[in-house]
């Protein structure tokens, strides 16, 4: 070869050579260069960091001064239950991701049953580029397009004047509608997935033993299908679980948990008590991940 | 196939719909891009490029590009090498603790943004500021590089996983070392994989805000940052329109490079 670019024998190669004689005949060595720079960034840094943050939700800050009291108490957590307005917003952060969660999937499963099943297979991919390309959009471009429609005399009031109705304006509804749009394509790509493998022959059985279609979808499709319905909804459960942009753009004053977390650390400057708030999305994820364990939900992602 | 015609029509029906609603926004915001009424009044008035002049000249906005710009690229190159390494390691060597590496690999961006968020903010103010390192673009690209692994990562180990070492032990029996190997025989077979995932990297960054917000000193501004700034100032509206149309009309290039990307790799195969 004539572009040997230096590789052939020669005072540096020779060292070069030596290290890598040294690196192969060591595959532990080797092994802990690899690892060394991930482990110390995510395990020692980010890992780290939540330790930190996890402990500082037993810690309090003193009203005066604004200092943190590094003293374990669970006062945080006493305020957390004790307290009945925080009680309801976290209820109504459930019931948000709940309800893009369930909306999601009602409107998600049918495209992605149209895509995997009725679609002619030349088609399909294209289709997939159609749902996927939204992704490549900025989140706040999607969410400022929604505050733009939903606005006075936006398109969605406009669309609804001759039917004598009218949007439904800033508040939780919008906040649903939102953060349900955003999430949508990765709760049909999982399915879609899903109901691609799904053979065909299955449901010609099916129908062969006289089910109808519903039956067919409700008795064969739903539940082999139903693991990739969990994987989706994974996702479309935590993003709106932790979101606050989209409060902020179309929510009106109806705040969730995420909000509580931003304004603890922005206006009162207390980072122990949004610390014990962001301990809930955590451990609801944590109990949710731990459920959908169960279907084999986390082999579809 | 079971599905009778009514049910083909019904479902291509909601597929039609389901389409019409994801693009429906996106096409407002482009034509308010262009709508005469400064108060975006539905249906347009009239069309003007003014706004668009007028957000080329918008200092602000042009800074936010460019500070995104570079906490894209050096939150992707951060990200390159760590999760190269990481995936190599998990793709050729057995070690204790090998499940968890991709656990803690995919927890940055599986917890809500929020608690990543605030935990490193929390470390940055404990870690970096007695060093005399404050918020600002460093922290942010810190920041974004530790969710920005996860892609790299998944795209290099699906990749070695399917090459498998059968090459890399020709080109060693061969008599190459363990340096030219890998430049020549592992690294061509990587590329695409690696510009996937620096594709999927940059953009998670350039799209990214909840993090952001926690990280970013004053002086650091990203895209997203800036239009969430001027999203609630009405006289700012036009700007922030135009900024949100360009970006849905750049978007086509991510798609575009990554479709060719999976096209190519499906030749191969």
């Amino acid at each position: 070869m004539d572009d040997d670019q230096g590789l052939t024998a020669g005072r540096r190669p020779a060292l070069r050579r030596r290290a890598a004689a040294l690196l192969h005949r060591r595959p532990r060595l080797r092994l802990s260069l690899l690892l060394s720079a991930p482990l110390a960034w995510l395990v020692a840094g980010y890992l780290g960091a939540l330790a930190a943050i996890f402990v500082t939700a037993f810690w309090t800050t003193d009203v005066f001064t604004g200092e943190v009291v590094r003293q374990f108490t669970l006062a945080n957590f006493q305020t957390l239950v004790d307290e009945p307005v925080y009680r309801t917003v976290a209820l109504r952060s459930l019931g948000v991701a709940a309800a893009v969660t369930v909306i999601d999937a009602v409107v998600g499963v049918p495209m992605a049953l149209y895509m995997a099943k009725v679609a002619k297979p030349r088609h399909r991919p294209y289709l997939v580029i159609a749902i996927l390309a939204p992704l490549w959009a900025a989140y706040l471009v999607k969410a400022y397009a929604w505050r733009v429609m939903l606005a006075e005399g936006g398109l969605v009031n406009e669309a609804l004047k001759p039917f004598g109705l009218s949007g439904p304006g800033y508040g939780l509804t919008a906040t649903v509608i939102v953060l349900a749009y955003l999430w949508l394509p990765y709760m049909i790509l999982p399915v879609y997935t899903g109901l691609e493998r799904l053979p065909d022959s299955l449901l010609d059985a099916s129908g062969d033993l006289g089910a109808r279609p519903l039956r067919t979808l409700r008795s064969v499709v739903l539940p082999l299908a139903f693991p990739a319905l969990v994987a989706g909804s994974i996702f479309t459960f935590s993003l709106s679980l932790g979101d606050y942009i989209t409060v902020k753009i179309v929510g009106g004053r109806r705040q969730l948990l995420g909000n509580v977390v931003y304004d603890n650390i922005g206006a009162a400057n207390n980072l122990p008590f949004a610390a014990a708030v962001a301990t809930i999305p955590v451990v609801v994820m944590l109990g949710y991940l731990a459920a959908a364990r169960r279907t084999g939900a986390l082999r579809e992602l | 196939m079971t599905f009778s015609p009514a049910a083909r029509i019904a479902l291509r029906v909601l597929m039609g719909l389901g389409l019409a609603v994801i693009y429906v926004p996106l096409l407002v915001v482009l034509v308010n891009s262009v709508n005469a009424d400064r108060a975006f009044g539905w249906p347009p008035s009239g069309f003007t490029g003014h706004w668009w002049t007028r957000a080329m000249d918008n200092d602000g906005a042009r800074r936010a590009v460019l500070t995104s710009v570079k906490a894209g690229v050096g939150a992707t190159a951060a990200a390159l090498v760590l999760g190269t390494l990481a995936a190599f390691a998990v793709a050729r060597h057995r070690f204790f603790g090998r499940e968890a590496v991709s656990l803690v690999v995919v927890l940055p961006i599986a917890l809500p943004g929020i608690v990543t968020g605030i935990a490193l903010s929390n470390a940055f103010q404990v870690v970096l500021k007695p060093l005399g390192i404050g918020l600002g673009l460093f922290t942010v690209i810190v920041g974004h590089a530790t969710f920005c692994v996860v892609t790299i990562y998944n795209n290099v180990l699906a990749r070695l996983r399917r090459t498998g070492a059968n090459l890399e032990e020709a080109s060693a029996d061969l008599g190459a070392d363990t340096f030219q190997t890998f430049w020549y025989v592992t690294f061509p077979a990587l590329r695409s994989a690696l510009f996937a995932g620096a594709l999927l990297s940059f953009a998670l960054s350039f799209d990214e805000i909840i993090v952001t917000t926690f990280t970013a000193g004053p002086g650091a501004e990203t895209l997203p940052i800036w239009i969430f700034n001027n999203l609630f100032r009405p006289n700012q509206a036009p700007v922030v329109n135009v900024l949100a149309a360009a970006l849905i009309v750049l978007s086509i290039v991510p798609i575009y490079l990554a479709q060719r990307l999976s096209s190519a790799s499906r030749g191969v195969t």
